[in-house]
């Protein structure tokens, strides 16, 4: 079961891991003992080390308190929108950081649409809201991004948890607050762990946000990596500084291996039409009306923001004669689909959309039939002790820095039969590299909580262990699956680090195309970069909205 | 289910093997002759960028297809050669710039090879004396103000990095961080040479004392904090070419541009970019002919309106645009390759400790 998932991790992770680290060490002079020991020894690596988790917690704390309530409204409530709520919460999951700067620098920079509203309300003479190199940037962009993973993972999984329970208790004279604490959580609790560990490892390993919104005076550990190994070249300490980033996520892993292997327990799943109400009572209006608020505020503002900012007239310059253009226009996109300098890499943005979305494709496909197999092998047999090794193992990936893996690809990859550096194919494989662990973390908490007494029945009816998984698995795990597809689609559609490093330049992915476009000064470039964007986000809500449509299976009645 | 799963699985086939098909198609059109056009690979950094005639020309002549290998930013670029230098990644790379020079020509990834149309190129762009990098383009980095701020306020302009420290212009300037950003790091540099290796750091210390703003990239300056994006500095370390491309890329024609570079002697800071024959690469005629294309005047005048930045032959004549609405400095800050290679780490360590801390 594990030898696909496994050769893949193998070939294209360890593999160059290793060659890299190796390489690096090597072009010291005191070997990687040395190098590491000195690494260690300095006392800006604590205090990069220290920042990086702090930060990643705040995050994290932050994405819990804005997620768990809306996880709660979209597993418990039915109301008209809701998948199209959804689907828009996300989109930030895909937004390239620079996107996402430019996005908050409409609405809180220092001319963004708050401020000037703020200025004008109080009388104000500076802009109240500061969020360029703030810490309260990085914490907002990161809540921006990763709120959809708690929405999503949890939200999926609480639909399904049987209301009886819930009910049972109640009768047997629990209030609202006990039967929460003692009978919600324990059942959520293998899920919500999922969820927090993949944004906290999101967090720790976070570049854009921190290089951009952050601003110089903060640094993780990713930045610094970046720093000394394309700024410095100094590969010794950029290895090092990797070691440190695996050692720290391994370590989480391994916690969340052992909290989650103790807190899972099998129930019985429902379905939604089952478990799920309208919004009834006053009570409930009110909290699914305010909860509503707070999430259109936070992910749906910034980015209507931004759509809107791409059909309006940029501000001309106030020395030519002509008044200045205000009002609405279609200029920036009708410019994309023009060459006008007759570059040789220019893609029209049809071309740009459908190779993101073939790569996509290629990513959920891959991920799927690599993380399926992993996360059932996971869940079968969780006290195996290979199992137990493979866990943590497999969330690697996800906290590596991406700089060095790059490198490493050049490195490792260079010979026949596997000499894929300057192949298209590499970039599929580098999604599917982030986008694996997301599908067995997804799928794992809901495999491990179908009883086993199923799978029991089945084998004594005469079922084989492959109809056992399709007939009896698949379908229950279905909406899990449906998750998983999902995050890997988006990851890959907004995928932009590895991507840039291995593109061929005619064929650039959306996100590519975008960076082109926004490091070049110009309205008419600014402009067709908030286009592209725009089109990115609607893609993006199209393509997450038909892959939930996809009935795969709902969770049948037995 | 089985059907709609089927389905999906077919159309993700289809969205593949197109993407396939599309990668493998050749993208420049060339006429095949009685030979099969031999592949030059180009490795270049993420900033490259031609006009599709100027390929095909060369396409054409030498019967060749050029495949270009874009690998990140200049420095990712540079060192994705290094590792590779046993098995190259490309035939040519080109995107070195005189800030990298000293670590390329070290690691020896180069080949050595004296084109003839180096009689054309000034001796101040042949910055290798060996002919293993050999120049292509050069941008200057520059201050680059808001015209319409000024007059509004009625200040006039900087004119060069001393009055930067006068009081009028407290709080109107943001720079990008050397270690993060490269025109950064060459305003450092230009603040080096104006300053010397001991004064620099005494006018950086001035500077913060006058509210400068450090931001850790191009576009975080650029887009966010200068004037002319909605923000508050009217004062960014960006390029020479910034202003003409403000007007060829304005959304209505412009007569003059809205912005200015500041180009008054050793205010800016010359970046040159380099090409050069990657070691050990099996086409080395095509790679010199590739060279010579680089280096003559057809490629050249083809630089200024795509990458934006100026060509280094003397015979090459700038695009109208360029010679109405930029000024290339006289007399640009320059600081050897080999003072940068060696002292580049203690010099941005130093400059973060004055600045940041």
């Amino acid at each position: 079961m594990w030898l696909a998932p496994l050769g893949f991790l193998a070939l294209f992770y360890f593999y160059p891991l290793s060659s890299i680290l190796q390489v690096s060490f090597a072009r010291g002079e005191s070997g990687w003992m040395g190098a590491l020991l000195d690494t260690l020894a300095s006392s800006s690596t604590y205090g990069v080390l220290g920042f990086t988790f702090w930060q990643a917690v705040l995050s994290t704390l932050l994405t819990l308190a804005v997620g768990l309530p809306g996880a709660y409204l979209f597993a418990r409530y039915r109301f008209p929108g809701k998948s199209l709520l959804q689907a828009l919460t996300t989109i930030p999951f895909v937004m390239p950081t620079l996107v996402v700067a430019a996005a908050f620098n409409t609405l809180l920079g220092p001319r963004g649409w708050i401020n000037l509203g703020l200025m004008q309300i109080f009388s104000l003479e500076v802009p109240p809201v500061v969020l360029t190199n703030s810490l309260a940037g990085i914490l907002l962009a990161h809540v921006f991004y990763n709120t959809t993973i708690v929405l999503r993972m949890v939200g999926d999984f609480w639909s399904h948890i049987d209301p009886r329970l819930v009910q049972a208790a109640q009768v047997l004279g629990g209030n609202r607050w006990r039967t929460f604490w003692q009978v919600t959580v324990p059942l959520l609790l293998p899920v919500v762990l999922a969820a927090s560990l993949l944004v906290f490892i999101f967090d720790f390993s976070s570049f854009g946000v921190i290089l951009l919104l952050g601003g110089p005076r903060f640094a993780t550990l990713e930045v610094e990596i970046y720093t000394q190994t394309v700024s410095l070249f100094n590969l010794p300490t950029a290895a090092s500084l990797a070691v440190i980033q695996l050692a720290c996520t391994l370590g989480l892993t391994v916690m969340y291996t052992r909290l989650s292997n103790r807190v899972s327990r099998p129930l019985s799943l429902r379905p939604k039409t089952y478990t799920q109400e309208r919004l009834a009572s006053r009570r409930s209006r009110l909290f699914a009306g305010g909860m509503l608020v707070l999430l259109m505020t936070l992910f749906i503002l910034p980015l209507v923001s931004l759509a809107f900012r791409s059909i309006t007239h940029l501000e001309s310059t106030r020395l030519d004669t002509q008044p200045i253009q205000r009002g609405l226009t279609l200029d920036f996109y009708r410019e994309l689909s023009v060459n006008r300098r007759q570059s040789m890499f220019y893609a029209p943005p049809t071309s740009a959309i459908g190779l993101s979305l073939g790569y996509a494709s290629a990513t959920v496909l891959l991920s799927l039939l690599l993380g399926l197999p992993a996360a059932w092998s996971l869940a079968r047999s969780a006290q195996n002790p290979f199992n137990r090794l493979m866990d943590p193992l497999l969330m690697l990936p996800l906290g590596t820095s991406a700089v060095t893996l790059g490198l490493g690809f050049i490195i490792a990859l260079d010979q026949p039969p596997l000499d894929l550096r300057n192949s298209w194919a590499l970039i599929p494989l580098a999604h599917t590299l982030v986008a694996f662990p997301f599908v067995v973390r997804s799928l794992a908490p809901a495999l491990r909580s179908i009883r086993p007494q199923l799978h029991q029945a089945a084998a004594t009816l005469g079922a084989s262990p492959g109809v056992v998984f399709r007939t009896i698995d698949l379908p229950l795990v279905g909406r899990s699956l449906l998750v998983a597809a999902v995050f890997a689609f988006t990851i890959s559609l907004g995928e932009f680090g590895a991507t840039a490093m291995i593109a061929r330049p005619e064929y650039p992915t959306v996100p590519v195309a975008i960076y082109r476009f926004i490091s070049q000064p110009g309205a008419m470039n600014y402009g067709q970069a908030l286009a592209l964007s725009t089109l990115l986000m609607l893609i993006t809500s199209l393509g997450i909205l038909l892959i939930e449509r996809l009935r795969v299976a709902e969770v049948g009645e037995f | 289910m089985n059907k709609k799963i089927v389905s999906v699985f077919l159309i993700a086939a289809w969205l593949l093997a197109a993407c396939a098909q599309a990668a493998t198609t050749p993208a420049p059109t060339s006429q095949p002759t009685s030979s099969e056009p031999r592949t030059l690979r180009v490795m270049t950094h993420d900033s490259f960028l031609a006009s599709e005639e100027v390929i095909a020309q060369f396409e054409t002549e030498n019967n060749v297809k050029v495949q270009f290998l874009s690998s990140g930013d200049a420095g990712t670029a540079l060192n994705k050669a290094i590792l590779s230098k046993d098995n190259p990644l490309a035939d040519v790379f080109y995107g070195v710039d005189n800030t990298f020079l000293s670590r390329a020509l070290q690691e020896g990834i180069f080949e050595s090879y004296n084109s003839p149309l180096l009689a054309k190129i000034p001796a101040e762009f042949q910055l290798d004396p060996e002919q293993r990098a050999l120049p292509v383009d050069y941008g200057d980095v520059c201050l680059n103000y808001d015209i319409a701020y000024f007059e509004e306020k009625q200040i006039t302009p900087p004119e060069n990095l001393d009055d930067l420290l006068k009081p009028e212009y407290k709080g109107l300037l943001v720079v990008e961080n050397p270690a993060t950003s490269s025109p950064g790091l060459s305003f450092l540099l230009a603040t080096i040479d104006n300053y010397g290796a001991e004064g620099y750091l005494t006018y950086w210390q001035q500077l913060v004392a006058n509210d400068v703003q450090v931001v850790n990239d191009w576009n975080a300056a650029y887009y966010t904090e200068f004037t002319r994006a909605g923000g508050t500095r009217p004062i960014v370390v960006s390029y020479a070419s910034s202003p003409p491309a403000e007007v060829i890329f304005a959304e209505e024609p412009l007569t003059a541009s809205p912005t200015a570079a500041v180009t008054s002697p050793k205010s800016c800071f010359r970046q040159i970019e380099f090409v050069g024959i990657l070691k050990g690469t099996p086409n080395r005629d095509l790679a010199e002919k590739w060279i010579d294309f680089m280096l003559s005047t057809t490629f050249q005048e083809d630089v200024p309106l795509q990458m934006f930045v100026f060509p280094v032959n003397s015979d090459a004549k700038l695009p109208e645009e360029f010679t109405k609405f930029a000024s290339i400095p006289a007399q640009p800050a320059q600081v050897s390759p080999e003072d940068i290679a060696a002292n580049r780490e203690k010099w941005i360590a130093d400059w973060t400790e004055t600045v940041l801390k």
